[in-house]
């Protein structure tokens, strides 16, 4: 039975063993690469995408569960061009060395940011548990309290 | 060294047509100079070392038709910054700005082929003086074929932003290069004072980060090729186990499968996707021959000073005579565990083998080696295969050995097709080639000053560079220790007047390789933790102490100005304030000096560690900002090493065998400070990838031990 879902705006429709990771369905049939295989294990976060608001490992997450959400994948975080507040923020601190982890992490950024706008130190310790073997942690803090200031400013401008 | 620039002074050029116009630089004259500056008596300085070949035609800049210019770099990008550094010591010499370069992966059929390595940190350092060299030869080309077109004299044009200008007349790179046919190369002309560099020595951004933060598919892993297969190799689960034969009945008939493979050194499956030959590997059943069920102890038990091959390696005066009356020798022992490289990107590659030629795309480290261990496979002359080295996830030394990609070439001759293949996360934590365990003795005398009359550093350790294609055998014989595991094993302090530093040599059951820093982590953990403990018996401060015992020479000099520079920032002080110490120590490292302070406390029973303030010495940082980062990252890997992580051995398994069991630092556990402090004191750059790696474990340490009085001898420190 076909698997439909909704993957960065765009709904799609899929023949597909309903088991298959996510991950695997997101790169190889719908060729978007932006999504890491790091472990298959749920372990270290490279894979990680927004389905319905989550931050989810996509590696061990079959996707028939995926049927009928709204998954949104680094392709799909920057609307129009512009880049999402933490992509700019990243941009600005300068944080990917080998760059590898570096989707997941802005990810799950990114999904952090709608549940705290204003992170703490303790909630970035809490919720951002992915892997970077380069060390890029210093600048990744600086670049998530930074990406709130750059969020909650556009907010403030969208409301005047 | 002669510079004179044989087969490259009078050469005429080739403009290639089939990637567009392009001015193709030859560079034969890199190879002989720069490899003869190599071996045994650069190890330890560490003279940046570029071994390029090139071959007919080497090819190193492109001049496109909208004036934009591609630099090929036979150096590979795994998140050292390299490419922006290499684009930044380009651009000066060729007048143009940072917006007119792209640096792009150099392929080797391009015959830009690096003969060594990217690692040791030594890209920038060895291509400071050549690139800068090419470049400026080329702006000359340039120049000379303009005032041809122009019909003006030389000395009359100007090189500024891609344009050659004279009074009103102006013509781009890119009109010149469409307007030449044949191209003759000049004497190399003199470089540009330091001072007047534009691009060397500014923090500019990184060339890949939009690509970075995009989730562009820059990686092995990412890369694709038509009709593309998947592959899968059984690997075995045992330490030494050796292929015998495999039962593929059931993994045949398993959904998507199209082709089993059986060689007589391996087993692998192709199929329609990913999971489907991942899921066919699993139902394959290989038998397997091991002589010996390898447990931690049995490793253990080999790593021990005492025990295997000695070398001496350093000697000043005669320590073994100073040494000989235990009773007043202070004694310490100290261990390293086995460490995984654990980079976020699996091994693999994309391969595709035609009748009389492959391609194979991939993440190395060893372009050169890669393609002939590829063409050997495939009873192909080198110059049949083409490695095209894409964006590394992570480096670290685990991609200087690539036997995968020949693997991977097999399958894909054995359907015709390109096939894509990758290791999963336990093949790639038991098939790493690991930083080797580690033993350290050392002994030291006080004299009655409280000085060190007389130290001795002995390391046991698993091979580095040993049995590494690397390396050619003759070299390893000359050298006759393992320059790998005993870097960072020197004795840095030369004011002390009997020292010597000796390595043990042992081959292990598993492969042992270049791990980020080689032997720097521990080696400088052991030294530095033992000089706390000397400086606390003879009663003085650990800092003092150090600087008392450094010679008066350039690299003591160095060395001095960044323990002073790391000690003035952080305010360094021998006391506990408000429940956190601070600890200290410092390295020298491929000529780099390095000193760190961690300011660390005991929180719920853990080690919490909450500043790193760090001085460091490159010489001319071509990119500050990479320095920096360069600095940052090393103290949080080397942190992660020293703090958490170890590989054991059970029941002949290496394991674990997935993050989270394989503990390794996260956001929670770095310093959320880092304050990096760049000195530059020397005329040239040196390596900054590495050096940073070396004081972090024994600073945590020091600072441990004055918290709660306990000498932490063992890594990891948390285990």
């Amino acid at each position: 039975m076909p698997i439909s879902f909704t993957i960065n705006g765009q709904p799609q429709q899929l023949e597909v063993d309903e088991n298959t990771p996510l991950l695997w369905v997101v790169r190889d049939l719908l060729d978007l690469k932006g999504s890491k295989f790091g472990c298959g294990m749920a372990a270290c976060g490279a894979c990680t995408l927004i389905i319905d608001g989550e931050a989810i490992r996509s590696c061990t997450y079959p996707v028939k569960m995926a049927a009928g959400k709204n998954i949104t994948t680094i392709e799909g975080l920057s609307a129009e061009g512009q880049l999402h507040p933490v992509q700019q923020a990243w941009m600005e601190e300068i944080v990917p060395q080998c760059g590898y982890c570096q989707s997941g992490f802005i990810m799950a950024a990114a999904a952090l940011l709608e549940k705290h706008p204003q992170p703490s130190d303790q909630d970035i310790d809490d919720n951002i548990l992915n892997i970077c073997r380069c060390g890029t942690y210093y600048r990744m803090r600086k670049a998530i309290h930074r990406a709130a200031e750059i969020k909650n400013t556009q907010a403030q401008n969208q409301e005047s | 060294m002669s510079k004179k620039k044989k087969g490259f002074s009078r050469r005429k050029f080739i403009v290639r047509s089939a990637i567009g116009v392009g001015v193709l630089l030859g560079s034969g004259y890199l190879a002989a100079p720069y490899y003869r500056r190599t071996v045994a008596g650069a190890v330890d300085k560490a003279e940046g070392m570029y071994m390029g070949k090139g071959q007919t035609p080497p090819l190193w800049f492109e001049v496109k038709a909208d004036n934009q210019i591609i630099l090929y770099s036979p150096k590979v990008e795994m998140g050292q910054g390299t490419l922006t550094g290499l684009a930044q010591l380009a651009t000066d010499e060729l007048e143009i700005s940072i917006e007119q370069i792209q640096v792009v992966h150099a392929h080797t059929a391009s015959g830009n082929i690096d003969q060594f390595s990217t690692g040791g940190s030594t890209s920038i350092s060895g291509l400071w003086q050549p690139l800068r060299e090419l470049a400026a030869t080329m702006r000359e080309m340039l120049k000379n074929e303009a005032a041809r077109i122009l019909q003006l004299p030389v000395s009359d044009l100007q090189a500024a932003n891609g344009q050659i200008t004279a009074g009103d007349k102006t013509i781009t790179y890119g009109e010149v290069v469409a307007q030449t046919e044949e191209w003759t190369i000049p004497k190399t002309p003199e470089l540009k004072p330091i001072k007047e560099l534009k691009h060397i020595g500014k923090p500019l951004p990184r060339l890949d980060l939009k690509e970075k933060v995009t989730g562009a598919p820059i990686f092995g892993i990412d890369a694709e090729l038509p009709d593309m297969l998947y592959g899968a190799i059984v690997r075995s689960e045992k330490i030494g186990a050796r292929y015998l034969d495999a039962d593929t009945s059931r993994a045949e008939n398993m959904p998507g499968v199209i082709k089993i493979v059986k060689e007589p050194d391996f087993v692998g499956v192709i199929a329609d996707s990913f999971t489907h030959a991942e899921n066919a590997k699993l139902a394959i059943r290989a038998q397997w021959e091991t002589d010996r069920n390898w447990q931690t102890r049995d490793i253990r038990e080999m790593i021990q000073v005492g025990k295997g091959k000695p070398v001496s390696i350093q000697k000043k005066g005669n320590p073994g005579r100073q040494l000989r009356d235990e009773t007043d020798t202070i004694h310490a022992e100290f261990e390293s565990p086995i460490g995984a490289h654990a980079q976020m990107e699996p091994n693999g590659a994309l391969a595709y083998v035609e009748e009389d030629k492959a391609t194979v795309i991939l993440s190395t480290q060893v372009t050169n080696i890669t393609r002939k261990e590829v063409a050997k496979r495939l009873g192909f002359k080198p110059d049949q295969v083409d490695i095209q080295p894409t964006y590394l996830g992570g480096g670290f030394g685990r991609r200087l050995h690539t036997p995968h990609a020949a693997q991977v070439a097999v399958l894909s001759r054995a359907v015709g097709k390109p096939v894509k293949c990758f290791f999963s996360r336990k093949e790639e934590f038991q098939h790493d080639s690991f930083r080797p365990p580690t033993h350290h003795v050392l002994k030291a005398k006080l004299n009655e000053a409280g000085q060190i009359e007389a130290m001795e550093h002995n390391v046991s350790s698993g091979d580095v560079m040993y049995g590494s294609a690397l390396l050619p055998a003759f070299v390893q014989k000359l050298i006759g220790s393992d320059v790998g595991a005993w870097r960072g094993g020197m004795i840095q302090y030369g004011a002390i007047p009997n020292y010597e530093a000796i390595s043990w040599r042992v081959k292990l059951p598993f492969a042992t390789s270049w791990w980020r820093s080689l032997g720097l982590l521990a080696n400088t953990f052991a030294i530095e933790s033992f000089m706390d403990e000397l400086a606390l018996k003879a009663g003085k401060d650990p800092v003092q102490f150090r600087l008392e015992h450094i010679q008066d020479d350039q690299r003591g000099f160095r060395l001095k100005e960044v323990i002073k520079a790391a000690t003035e920032k952080a305010k360094y002080k021998d006391e506990v304030v408000d429940g956190r110490a601070m600890g200290f120590a410092a390295s020298t490292d491929v000529n780099t000096p390095c000193a760190q302070v961690a300011e660390v406390s005991i929180e719920e029973g853990r080690i919490k560690v909450h500043k790193v303030t760090c001085a460091i010495d490159p010489g001319i940082a071509v990119n500050p900002d990479q320095v920096r980062a360069q600095c940052e990252g090393s103290i949080n890997m080397g942190l992660s090493a020293a703090m958490y992580e170890q590989m054991e051995v059970n029941d002949g398994q290496l394991q674990p065998i997935i993050y989270g069991p394989y503990r390794m630092a996260m956001l929670k556990d770095a310093p959320k400070e880092i304050d990096v402090i760049i000195l530059e004191n020397d005329d040239k750059p040196g390596g900054v990838g590495e050096p940073p790696l070396g004081p972090i474990g024994a600073a945590i340490a020091n600072a441990v031990f004055r918290l709660t009085g306990e000498r932490l001898r063992k890594m990891p420190l948390e285990g």
